[in-house]
């Protein structure tokens, strides 16, 4: 049996509300915040960056994995905001976790499915027998030109998986759907992204995540009525809710991983966070539906099965302890965070 | 610059000093050679606790000011360490764990320095 063994998530303290951003754009917040079903957003410090916040959630998966992190045979950090363009945050990450020399390490990048690319590659190496433990991390500290509707949503954050045998979660199964479409990019020495506008709806988001929700379910006969909880890539919180309503789920499969609505789209980060979020109540036995989407775009489908295992995991702070601790920053703090001005 | 910064990642990615196995002493960073037994220390590295209490700190006033504390850690190791919070929020004996932070860059088109700061407990 291979799934999960351990997760760890990292959310950074600062969270600037709809209204700040609003204010200084004169725009109307009621209606930003009715459009999207965000409130606020998480802003990072200004000295966190994806590799801080993957380092940080990382070290809370190994400790409460209790592994030797020498035992960790693979890193692979999915992000679309890695530090550097050349160099990788992989690295970084092993040599901060102390994982030794002895691993493979890549950093992904699929706009904001690269962490659950990861964990399918991390899957398929403990199937293989290559290796012992891998670790998959999707973190983000994601980009929005001032001004753009992306601000009000773009934040940071992350989470850690360790897969391996024996877990706390099994991963029953994982399907891909995958097409080109552009519905968003961001060319190379672009500091922001460029997005299809309206475009992002319904080619984009909702035909690869309904598909590869669907395609799960067929490959391997599942039924809506098997899964206990959903979760769904969260760019805001209405496309998460109408996913699970075309899929037949109700709001209460969704409700404990919609993280979207207090921390706003941390894009590798936010599916995983979701599920973090979600594997800090779920019971053994229960099964949750995981579907990311990254732009370009593509989904990956997840089933998986909570083991008697959690038990005796450790699961505190919760996601939504980490949520709730939060310092509130007006829009020239959150721009100094956000480096969009020189010091 | 970059040579000498990459010896030094091992010690600053995370808090990783000395133990003398003859005295029982820590220190950070770690040696070689234990100043208390000579001859006779068994030096050994290891891992330091993530968490201790502020002994002493300064704020230093340049751009931006940031803050250097004198930290003892659970183990009785002292470690100086910039502390990342608002100079307004430190109190001497004031609980704090370390954090994976950023030190500064060499320039937009250098490397990026990363190492252990200390945070509040919250
Ligand atoms: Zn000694």
């Amino acid at each position: 049996m291979i799934g999960i063994v351990s997760y760890g998530s990292y959310i950074p303290k600062f969270r600037i509300k709809v209204e700040e951003i609003a204010r200084v754009w004169g725009e109307d917040a009621k209606k930003i915040k009715g459009g999207l079903g965000v409130h606020e957003k998480s802003v990072p410090d200004v000295d966190e960056d994806t590799a801080t916040i993957g380092v940080e959630a990382a070290r809370e998966a190994v400790k409460r994995a209790g592994i030797d992190p020498e035992e960790i045979g693979a890193v692979f950090v999915g992000s679309e905001s890695h530090p550097y363009a050349v160099k990788p945050t992989a690295t970084i990450v092993g040599e901060a976790l102390g994982v030794g020399n002895d691993y493979y390490a890549a950093d992904l990048e699929f706009a904001c499915k690269a962490g659950t690319a990861g964990m399918q590659i991390c899957f398929s190496m403990v199937k293989a027998g290559m290796i012992k433990y891998g670790l998959a991390i999707g973190a983000d500290t994601s980009q929005a030109r001032p001004g753009d509707a992306l601000e009000y949503a773009a934040a940071a954050g992350g989470a850690a998986f360790i897969i391996g045998k024996d877990p706390i979660a099994e991963i029953e199964a994982t399907y891909s759907f995958t097409s080109d479409t552009p519905d968003f990019w961001r060319r190379d020495l672009q500091p922001y992204p460029s997005h299809g506008g309206r475009f992002t709806g319904q080619p984009a988001y909702f035909r690869h995540v309904i598909s590869a929700a669907r395609g799960l379910m067929e490959r391997y006969s599942y039924k809506t009525e098997d899964f206990d909880y959903a979760v769904f890539h969260m760019p805001n919180a209405k496309f998460p809710v109408r996913a699970a309503r075309m899929l037949g789920f109700s709001d209460e499969h969704i409700g404990q991983g919609l993280v979207v609505r207090a921390i706003g789209n941390a894009y590798s980060g936010s599916s995983l966070l979701g599920l973090a979020a979600t594997l800090d109540v779920a019971e053994p036995d229960e099964r949750v539906l995981l579907v990311s989407f990254g732009s370009g775009a593509g989904s990956d489908a997840f089933a998986l099965r909570v083991t008697d295992k959690i038990k005796e995991f450790e699961r505190e702070p919760k996601v939504w302890d980490k949520i709730e601790r939060k310092v509130y920053v007006d829009y020239a703090i959150y721009l100094k965070h956000r480096r969009k001005i020189k010091a | 610059m970059v040579p000498r910064s990459w010896r030094k990642i091992r010690y600053r990615y995370d808090v990783r000093g000395s133990y003398c196995e003859n005295c029982g002493n820590y220190h950070y960073p770690p040696r070689n050679f234990c100043p208390t037994c000579r001859r006779k220390g068994k030096l050994v590295e290891t891992l330091f606790p993530e968490e201790g209490r502020v002994v002493s700190y300064t704020v230093v006033r340049e751009k931006e000011p940031y803050i250097i504390a004198l930290i003892e850690l659970d183990n009785g190791a002292r470690v100086l360490s910039q502390l990342s919070c608002e100079p307004g929020e430190v109190k001497i004996g004031m609980r704090v764990k370390k954090a994976f932070r950023r030190y500064g860059e060499d320039g937009e088109d250098g490397i990026i320095h990363y190492g252990t700061k200390f945070v509040p407990v919250d």
